[in-house]
């Protein structure tokens, strides 16, 4: 009898441990993560921005600036998304690589696929929730909204043509036209993944963006394309 | 479990109470710091990428224009 009493005692304080230690994974996923994840990526910014200069000035060397972007190292930040529908401030970097840890430090570009502003595909993924979730409000953006990818030799500037939901598995959303693979690529277009439905991963939200522009970052961003959206129902 | 964790602590009531929040403070850092994300790539919800790094996801033969 004390044996028995014992034991489910003891089986009754492991199961209790257990769900203490679930309880804690699921606040480090979901909490934690963010905090880390939000502080290191602020740090990248602002290492990118300082390592990018100011803008409005002439540019020093650097004659091609695709030629050195596509010598970029695997896991190494080097271009800043701004997203204006996400708000004024969102600033998120671009690091090559889309293995998981990668995906931690940022938005992370599939090697292979073209560099922002070059003829094809610039395809990045993006977390949709943990990890300082860049993508998190994906599912707002509209027709039209501006991207503004920010690199050392200019600003890119693409808006919103479309958007699909896909298996994980439809890898021709990234192709270098996207959804024709094996097409000739005549324009410049961007491709963001992220996990859909949200706290799911059995499906992926991707949207299409174009090229609308590619300002040299000698003549500065116009604030016009970093106008806030108004909010829309629907 | 516990309670014979409790009869190991020593002193009165008092430090066995701030020992023992000590010793969970610690459990926490362990399961943040080095458990939780050595275990986060195995969980199912956290893919975001096409042709995922996740084994489950991978498809069986990767298409060709994956890169």
């Amino acid at each position: 009898m004390k044996a028995l009493r014992w034991g489910v005692r003891s089986l009754g304080e492991v199961f209790i441990t257990v769900g203490l230690l679930l309880f804690l994974f699921i606040a480090w996923q979901l909490w934690w993560t963010d905090v880390t994840a939000n502080r290191e990526q602020t740090v990248t910014i602002h290492a990118l921005e300082k390592g990018f200069g100011p803008a409005g000035l002439p540019e020093r060397g650097n004659p091609d600036p695709v030629a050195t972007l596509t010598k970029v190292p695997f896991g190494e930040a080097f271009a800043i998304m701004r997203i204006p529908r996400f708000g004024a401030d969102y600033a998120r970097p671009v690091l090559q690589g889309t293995d998981p840890d990668t995906l931690t430090k940022g938005i992370a570009h599939y090697p292979g696929t073209a560099f922002p502003g070059q003829i094809g595909n610039f395809a990045v993924a993006g977390h949709r929730t943990t990890y300082g979730k860049p993508f998190s409000d994906i599912e707002l953006l509209k027709k039209g909204d501006i991207i503004v990818v920010e690199t050392k030799a200019s600003y890119v500037v693409y808006a919103v043509d479309r958007y699909v939901i896909v298996t994980p598995d439809q890898v021709e959303v990234i192709a270098p036209v996207p959804q024709d693979p094996g097409a000739r690529p005549t324009q410049a277009w961007l491709t963001m993944t992220a996990c859909h439905p949200r706290y799911s991963a059995s499906q992926r939200y991707v949207v299409f963006a174009k090229l609308v522009k590619k300002i040299p970052r000698a003549s500065g961003l116009p604030a016009s394309f970093m106008a806030v959206p108004a909010q829309t129902v629907g | 479990m516990y309670g014979a964790l409790w009869r190991r602590l020593p002193g009165p009531w008092p430090v066995k109470v701030l020992l023992s929040l000590v010793l969970f403070v610690l459990v926490v850092a362990v399961c943040f710091l080095w458990l939780f994300p050595a275990i986060a790539p195995y969980m199912p919800f956290n893919g975001n990428s096409v042709r995922s790094g996740l084994p489950f996801l991978t498809p069986v033969t990767p298409p060709t224009s994956a890169i």
